[in-house]
């Protein structure tokens, strides 16, 4: 073993990665370091480290959680029906689940990211610079909302269907 | 208490989300993780263009137009912004925003498709991994950052104790440093789980024949996973259903005509009503206290410059006059094209004996506020199409759009079409 092999899988052991590993992650701690003293000049530190560090915990430990829960929840609630003696075993039957976690989802993804004006949240921001209400908003989500289940329960019919032909 | 410290020395897992039979989607693995993460990569790189892009097209350098004035080294790339063509910044914007928008679906998914990483125990088994988890703190918390702050800010919700440009600035290079790094680190594994399984052949592949990805070393795929509910092609289609619902009803924004109607859940896709001042409104004459009494017949208009000059709005109507169809395109991506009348900055200029090559600080009748006023570059006064616009679509400018008189500059942000003028300063700014 020569002597740069040994140096390297010495370095291996105590730091756990190649030396490119850390000079990857010394540039990226330099640069996010950098900016951060900007934040720092910029006087909104305190703010913006709480926003930051509450963005993952938001992401990470209430969002994430709570559909995964909503998820199971519908799961557990939508087991398919017994299939017709005859069919195919599980896979072929349309899983009612997806027809209700898809609308489900789509119409959750956008109150998530429109909750403002859905809501009505920012109601007096928004009359200010708009000169309209926040109003509509909310009959507009409730409109597609109620569209996304419809065209998801026209559809699982018309699959319910077809399932119950080929049966035949 | 033993098992507590068993837990510490990383003898034992913790309960729950820490123990890996917890995690049972049989779909979570590298392949569906880095299809995600390629989409990430591709348009999260054009966010960060066009972002830094619209900085600079604010001309920060000029005075006034800095609202980042610590900025130091991050303003390093920083450009006399051009005026042609004079589309670019409503489609850098509206590309910004809107993306950003249509990349909500991807995101949740990839953090979604990584979050029993989260919980990998112990959290780190050598510095390598505790420094890379530590960037991973940056890019999770800076990509969900960016993406609140900005969704936030296009809804004038201001709930966040900052001034959004510094923040959405500066917590945008933390976020792409971590991100650069994250790239460099992971591509190699990346490209080894997207060489595992055909794309098309995974579309090919419907839910009876889902079966989970082979075990791989960091642990997404699951050691004990449930029977699949959705097929890795149904995973896409849902992750770009969302896309295309939140693009679909947004884009509007950016547009004009009938399409502009589809615009159902963006905050500046409203329609105003048929006539000439129809057109969206950023900022209303009440809600600055603008009224009649300044705007009025005793509104004078002042050049400053060699020849200083007070102008009636009967003696700006006697000047020629020109009409362009030009864009209002706002830093939150909404965008419209409206035909504007009005005289042109440089002859304004030559009337104040400036000369050739000077800039203009606008003063607004707008008293305080960030955007009462705006520096304008000497390529920007020198456009033949910059004007001071007094009239829009053939009827005098509404004052809630600027009546008496208002900037238009091709290509400008457009708070720097600075709304209720009173003064038009030429100077030099180099």
């Amino acid at each position: 073993m020569t002597r740069r092999e040994r140096w390297a899988r010495r370095w291996a052991t105590t730091y756990g990665a190649g030396p490119g590993h850390l000079l990857t992650l010394a540039v990226c701690l330099a640069v996010a370091g950098y900016a951060a003293t900007r934040v720092l000049a910029a006087g909104i530190w305190v703010g913006f480290l709480l926003w930051f560090v509450g963005a993952v915990i938001l992401h990470d430990l209430v969002l994430l959680p709570l559909y995964s829960f909503a998820d199971t929840a519908v799961q557990s609630r939508s087991r398919p029906p017994a299939p017709p003696p005859g069919t195919p075993p599980a896979g072929r039957w349309p899983p009612p689940v997806n027809f209700v976690r898809v609308p489900a989802a789509l119409s959750g993804l956008l109150l998530l990211v429109w909750f403002p004006v859905i809501l009505r949240a920012s109601e007096h921001e928004y009359r200010e610079a708009t000169g309209l209400s926040t109003i509509p908003y909310l009959g507009r989500w409730l409109l597609v909302t109620v569209l996304f289940f419809a065209a998801s329960g026209l559809l699982y019919a018309l699959r319910l269907r077809a399932a119950r032909r080929t049966s035949r | 208490m033993r098992r507590v410290r068993a837990w510490l020395r990383g003898d034992e897992r913790p309960p729950g989300p820490f123990r890996p039979e917890f995690w049972r989607s049989p779909l979570r693995g590298p392949w569906l993780t880095s299809v995600f993460g390629l989409v990430l990569l591709v348009g999260i790189s054009i966010m960060a263009l066009t972002g830094l892009l619209s900085y600079a097209a604010y001309n920060p350098r000029l005075p006034g137009n800095d609202i980042t004035p610590e900025r130091g080294l991050l303003g390093f790339y920083l450009f006399d912004w051009p005026t042609d063509p004079v589309w670019l910044y409503r489609l850098n914007q509206g590309v910004h925003v809107i993306l950003g928008l249509t990349l909500v679906p991807v995101l949740l998914a990839k953090l979604w498709s990584v979050i029993p990483r989260l919980f990998s125990w112990p959290p780190a088994r050598s510095p390598a991994q505790l420094l890379e988890r530590a960037s991973l703190l940056l890019l999770v918390g800076g990509a969900v950052f960016q993406f609140v702050t900005g969704i936030l800010n296009i809804q004038l919700f201001y709930v966040f104790p900052f001034s959004f440009y510094p923040a959405h600035l500066y917590g945008a290079w933390i976020f792409l440093a971590a991100l650069a790094a994250h790239v460099v680190l992971k591509l190699p594994r990346v490209i080894t789980a997207l060489r595992s399984r055909g794309f098309r052949q995974e579309l090919r592949t419907g839910l009876r024949d889902t079966r989970p990805e082979p075990p791989d070393p960091d642990g997404l795929v699951p050691v004990a996973p449930a029977a699949p509910t959705m097929s890795r092609r149904g995973a896409l289609a849902f992750v770009g259903g969302g896309s295309l619902t939140v693009f679909g009803l947004s884009v509007g924004q950016t547009l004009d005509g009938p399409l502009r109607g589809t615009a159902l859940l963006a905050p500046h896709g409203r329609t105003y009503g048929p006539g000439p001042n129809d057109f969206q409104v950023n900022k209303t004459a009440a809600s600055l206290g603008i009224g009649a009494a300044e705007t009025g017949p005793g509104w004078r208009l002042a050049l400053t410059g060699p020849r200083p000059v007070r102008l009636s709005r009967a003696d700006l109507l006697a000047l020629p006059s020109h009409t362009h169809r030009l864009p209002i395109a706002c830093v939150e991506g909404w965008s419209t094209e409206q035909e504007w009348t009005g005289v042109r900055l440089a002859d304004l200029a030559r009337l104040a004996g400036a000369e050739d090559g000077t800039g203009v600080f606008v003063r607004s009748l707008q008293r305080g506020g960030v955007f009462s006023h705006a520096s304008l570059s000497a390529r920007q006064v020198a456009d033949p199409r910059s004007m001071l616009a007094l009239r829009v679509n053939g009827a005098d400018l509404s004052l809630d759009h600027g009546f008496p008189a208002r900037i238009i500059v091709p290509g400008a942000p457009g708070v720097h079409n600075t709304k209720w003028v009173r003064e038009l300063d030429f100077r030099s700014f180099s």
